[in-house]
């Protein structure tokens, strides 16, 4: 710790210029890159999101047309997943945390990590120039044959868009394993990795093997839509179902690329501000791994009314059971992390603690789904809506709002105001239960989902659910002000603001291009609060060669 | 249910009762669970918050014996759900013997159902209190579910095969049908009505619509009119099998597999012949893709089911003499 005083070049600094950002090949410039692409998917599909629920206010259907409506739940839904919910943690706080959790210069492929921003936003860009020209009507999940033969929209563009936004999460998850694998610094072992980076690598591989699938899922669908070539044409031959299969192969495990890395999050985020080591620390990394693996095996519970067999669906009930313990396992571990620690409540403690209670009822209702007899009833209900949008936004945005705002001040080294983002972490909450809950409800008496018109005995639990929306719309709203706000007038953060342990938290803020002066090497295990050679109470470094 | 629950749709059908047991359940299940880690989380949090800036938590990080109880408990409560959830399913997924089959054919933006009688209807179905019903069901074109909330009974409709639901009414009323799969513009209006009447009521209601008849009869009309009868019939030497008791029955075909011949098999067999062509025979028989329709070709089956074995030159006996 010699150079106390204040660093004068970071990797803020260090260049300047539009080319020094657009040719930038430092992890950190490429993860605020990637902040920029995943926060504007983010406010246009909120923007479709706000639109489907003024709509919904009234029973009749009245605000848009049903064509208008289809496309607006379309592009909400291909825009949130495909663009920010999976390319978002990992893009942003997985580019930056990385390569410094484990102590690095930069990730293995720096060219191929520049690569894949711009393939993500190339993606992007098909797929917006899709949305310019009229959008589409499909559903994020494109089934044909309504996608292949019937829709009139632009199949092709967006289908296109999103094949090739895939290379990118592929490119990024070969990055990381590599990465982690190969360039961990002295010391660092596999078990003193932070969980931020366990969580980062099972989601590494499940976008390695799994995104290829879709990827061939939608070129066979771009094809079957030009040229006609029967594969999911019942009438030539094909089997529409087929295509259910090979999308929820991939889409599946894709609920796991996106609530993985909020995971990895929330671990750290316990660890924290607790300042205690996250609890059965191995059973929650391995848990991460358990996930990746059983995630592959149960995407079959997307079809149990589809005219799958009951034996198929029997089996795909029972796995996906079993896909719920290590989830279990993960709540069960960060629960108990809060026994004996010093649990302080600042804003990323506040979405930690929120995540912990939206992911309990999301994962416990994706017990409910998973359970055939219960299935029938609710399925394409909004029932599924309510459960997905509590892993989803409940889980996956929870975990990033309070990363973004834990690691606000390594990224930008300033502090944003506390008083705003504890208000944004309570509107969230609130906001979103409010919303989500009458869902489920409205679900279980029958509503279904992507209904542009309802019958009017539903329209009190509607009005809820919209009240609610607006309520979370101001909560996401506030940060993009106040953070904005605190690149120039937030106070100046220090190398700890948070008094808490990683390499991250040993470095500048922000860091300076190489990450570290010195390069680290690590001697105690992650979160080692309680350890030996602790007692200045503050922010003790992991020991340093010099 | 002796009181009505909120927030519960109507229950008209013998499983819903059975549907919503499961649900109380889970809800009481994820309802313990939630209230039993939101009071760890918030009796640890106020109990062990920050007393002083520089205090750290504690050292007690791991226990085998909590991971194993938190481990353990939760396995058996999701296996004991899974099997209970799979009982319910197993009863949905099957109709009982005395079933009555009615027709439902779905298209962008309706439902045609059809009575075993020959009644049609369009998003309306007329059925008799305390008779299981059984639905089979087919698309036009993209896919469709059918879902009746007070029956707590939900199948897609898929083009180019037939998907089945039964269920039995215990009340009666007018309840919502829903399409539940997206399925285009007007998906949220591709909706109706199942309506539960008494049975002399459904008798009576069924005498006061027209009809042309059984759909057995209309299907012997259309095997007539599109000729079908000139190479399946009874007689040596014919170019198609017989048709007489074959369905139900296991047809071996010439590439040496064996299938039942059901529903499925029949509309294949009119619209893609040659992808099972009966042992014996030569695949000549022409298709019928696009000359008739759904509920024609759901005719011709009901005729096809009616048709009693014909004695020697059944199928079955056909292609043994042939092998």
């Amino acid at each position: 710790m010699s150079r106390t005083g204040t660093a004068e070049t970071n990797y803020l600094n260090a260049q300047h210029g539009l080319k020094s950002w657009l040719l930038t090949l430092d992890h950190k410039r490429i993860g605020l890159l990637y902040l920029m692409g995943v926060s504007f998917f983010f406010l246009l599909g909120g923007i479709f999101a706000l639109l489907i629920r003024l709509e919904l206010l009234t029973p009749q259907g009245d605000l848009v047309q049903p064509d208008t409506y289809n496309r607006l739940f379309s592009m909400h839904g291909i825009m949130m997943v495909f663009f920010f919910l999976i390319p978002a943690i990992p893009g942003v706080l997985g580019n930056f945390l990385i390569p410094i959790m484990i102590g690095t210069r930069d990730v293995a492929f720096p060219r191929l990590n520049l690569a894949s921003w711009y393939i993500f936003m190339a993606g992007g860009s098909i797929t917006l120039l899709g949305v310019l020209a009229g959008g589409v009507d499909t559903g994020w999940t494109f089934y044909p044959p309504y996608s292949s033969l019937y829709s009139a929209t632009n199949v092709l563009t967006v289908g296109i868009g999103v094949f090739v936004n895939g290379f990118s999460s592929i490119l990024t998850g070969l990055n990381f394993m590599v990465t982690i694998h190969r360039m961990r610094a002295p010391g660092m072992t596999w078990f003193r990795l932070p969980l931020f980076v366990w969580g980062h690598y099972a989601t590494s591989f499940i976008n390695v093997l799994g995104t290829p699938v879709i990827a061939i899922t939608l070129l066979l669908l771009v094809l079957e839509r030009a040229f006609h070539l029967g594969i999911f044409d019942a009438t030539k031959g094909g089997d529409p179902v087929l295509f259910q299969h090979l999308f929820w192969f991939y889409s599946h495990p894709a609920v796991y690329i996106m609530i993985l890395p909020s995971m990895a999050v929330i671990s750290e985020l316990i660890a924290a501000f607790t300042r205690k080591r996250v609890f059965g620390y191995h059973f929650v990394a391995f848990s991460s791994i358990g996930i990746a693996v059983l995630g592959f095996l149960v995407w079959g519970h997307h079809m149990f009314v589809s005219g799958q067999s009951v034996y198929a669906g029997t089996a795909f009930s029972l796995l996906t059971m079993l896909v719920a313990i290590p989830s279990a396992i993960k709540v069960f571990n960060w629960s108990f992390t809060l026994y004996q620690g010093s649990v302080s409540f600042d804003t990323p403690m506040l979405y930690a603690l929120g995540f912990i209670g939206l992911f309990m009822i999301g994962g416990l209702t994706g017990v409910f789904l998973g359970t055939l007899g219960f299935d029938i009833h609710v399925h394409d209900t909004y029932f599924v809506v309510a459960h997905f949008h509590y892993v989803m936004v409940g889980g996956t945005i929870m975990g990033y709002l309070g990363g973004l705002h834990y690691w606000w001040p390594k990224i930008t080294g300033r502090i944003y105001p506390e008083f705003w983002g504890r208000m944004s972490a309570m509107l969230v909450f609130v906001g979103f239960n409010l919303t989500f809950f009458p869902q489920f409800l409205l679900g279980y008496m029958g509503m279904p989902r992507r209904y542009h018109a309802y019958p009017e005995e539903w329209q009190v639990l509607n009005v809820l659910s919209t009240a609610g929306a607006s309520v979370l719309g101001l909560g996401f709203l506030l940060p993009l002000g106040y953070l904005l706000w605190s690149l120039k007038y937030g106070k100046l953060a220090g190398k700890n603001p948070w008094g808490a342990k990683g390499l991250e938290w040993t470095t500048d803020s922000p860091p300076p291009t190489e990450n570290f002066r010195d390069a680290p090497v690590v001697s105690e295990e992650a979160y080692d609060y309680a350890g030996a050679g602790h007692g200045d109470g503050g922010a003790p470094a992991p020991a340093r060669a010099h | 249910m002796p009181f009505k629950i909120p927030f519960m749709p109507e229950q008209a059908s013998s499983m819903a009762g059975e549907v919503d047991a499961l649900t109380l359940y889970l809800v009481a299940m994820a309802s313990f669970f939630t209230v039993l880690v939101a009071a760890m989380v918030i009796y640890f949090a106020i109990r062990y918050r920050r007393r002083s800036p520089d205090e750290v938590g504690g050292s007690f990080d791991n226990s085998a014996l909590l991971e194993i109880t938190w481990t353990v408990i939760p396995v058996l409560i999701v296996l004991f759900t899974f099997v209970w959830g799979a009982r319910v399913a197993f009863r949905l997924y099957r109709p009982p013997a005395d079933a009555v089959q009615y027709y439902v054919t779905g298209k962008q933006w309706m439902w045609k159902t059809q009575h075993p009688t020959g009644q049609r209807e369009i998003n309306e179905l007329h059925v008799p209190l305390g008779q299981p019903v059984k639905l089979l069901m087919t698309s036009e074109d993209v896919i469709h579910s059918f879902f009746v909330p007070a029956f707590r009974v939900k199948a897609d409709v898929l083009p180019g095969r037939y998907t089945s639901l039964w269920f039995t009414p215990t009340k009666t009323g007018r309840f919502h049908l829903f399409c539940a799969e997206y399925c285009g513009a007007e998906h949220s209006r591709m909706i109706g009505w199942v309506t539960v009447m008494e049975p002399e009521e459904y008798q009576a209601w069924l005498a006061s619509v027209p009809t042309q008849g059984s759909p057995t009869a209309a299907g012997e009309r259309l095997f007539a009119q599109l000729a079908c009868h000139t190479c399946h019939q009874d007689a040596a030497g014919a170019k198609g099998p017989a048709l007489g008791g074959l369905y139900g029955r296991p047809v071996a075909l010439a590439d040496g597999r064996t299938v039942l011949a059901d529903e499925s098999y029949l509309r294949e067999s009119i619209l893609n012949p040659a992808a099972k062509v009966v042992a014996g025979y030569e695949a000549v028989m022409p298709s019928f893709q696009g000359q008739v329709s759904e509920e024609g070709i759901l005719e011709l089956i009901n005729y096809v089911k009616s048709l009693p074995a014909g004695g020697s030159a059944s199928v079955a006996a056909a292609s043994e003499g042939a092998l």
